[in-house]
């Protein structure tokens, strides 16, 4: 839950945004994540600390390399989470359709 | 059939959109209409709205309280901003828990689309993170929500 909370708030950030978007294609270094933000490397790696505490990235040693990618539980977490508050709405909006199903019906009877 | 987005827009934003069989009028009055909305702004299968009041004008209040029949509950409140009637719905909402969440600035559009409507809300909170908080305490909700009902069934 904490998790999932840390997530969101990750998200609320648009150049982490865009740095999982460019993980969501594959593994890359802090330098090539670097790169196309025109930001220094510690600020970089103060944004992948954020997404990495959050759960939504992992790292892999490499040599002197420490190659980041998407983490699929923390991903999967939230994925779940958004099909269960969609889920939530579209029973609401199920039941609404029934409801409008019988106001027109009840106007029809007027007529 | 999955007729439902939702979506996350730029820092602040909650975009839903919908498409209902019926017109624009119709639905506006199953959204604005107590009795209507009664049936169905329900959430999950056993939780019921015994009170829903709403005082239809701009400045007017509104409050739905939910509950699941076995001592848990909360309830919404806040105010109509802007009404076309049929065609736009502007209102701020609070969630009690039971301290009031930050303003959630809200605004419903019922567009006609075909033979029925499209409905598209826009929520607006007030920063990144309320957005944030606001999406992990949905998840808390439901969560919870989901535990009532598995105690029922077990």
């Amino acid at each position: 839950m904490n998790n999932l909370d840390a997530a969101f708030s990750a998200l609320a950030d648009p150049t982490r945004r865009a740095i999982l978007a460019r993980l969501a294609k594959g593994e890359a270094t802090v330098n090539e994540l670097a790169k196309p933000f025109e930001m220094t490397q510690p600020a970089i790696s103060q944004h992948l600390k954020v997404l990495e505490d959050a759960g939504l990235i992992v790292r892999r040693v490499e040599g002197t390399k420490r190659p980041r990618r998407l983490a699929s539980a923390g991903i999967a977490a939230m994925d779940q989470w958004l099909a269960m508050l969609r889920k939530a709405l579209e029973k609401n909006y199920d039941r609404l359709d029934g409801v409008l199903a019988g106001m027109e019906l009840k106007k029809g009877e007027r007529r | 059939m999955s007729k439902l987005t939702l979506k996350t827009e730029g820092d602040t934003h909650v975009v839903v959109t919908r498409h209902f069989a019926a017109p624009p009028e119709v639905v506006y009055r199953a959204f604005t209409d107590p009795k209507l909305v009664q049936k169905w702004l329900l959430g999950p299968d056993g939780w019921t709205m015994p009170v829903c009041i709403i005082d239809l004008k701009p400045g007017g209040k509104f409050r739905y309280e939910w509950t699941n029949g076995k001592g848990h509950g909360f309830h919404i409140a806040g105010e109509f901003v802007e009404l076309q009637p049929f065609s736009r719905i502007v209102h701020i909402e609070r969630m009690y828990l039971p301290d009031p969440t930050p303003d959630n600035y809200i605004e419903t559009r019922f567009d006609a689309d075909g033979t029925g409507t499209l409905m598209t809300m826009r929520m607006t909170l007030p920063d990144a993170k309320t957005r944030a908080a606001m999406l992990a305490t949905g998840m808390e909700r439901g969560m919870e929500m989901s535990y009532v009902r598995l105690e029922g069934m077990i």
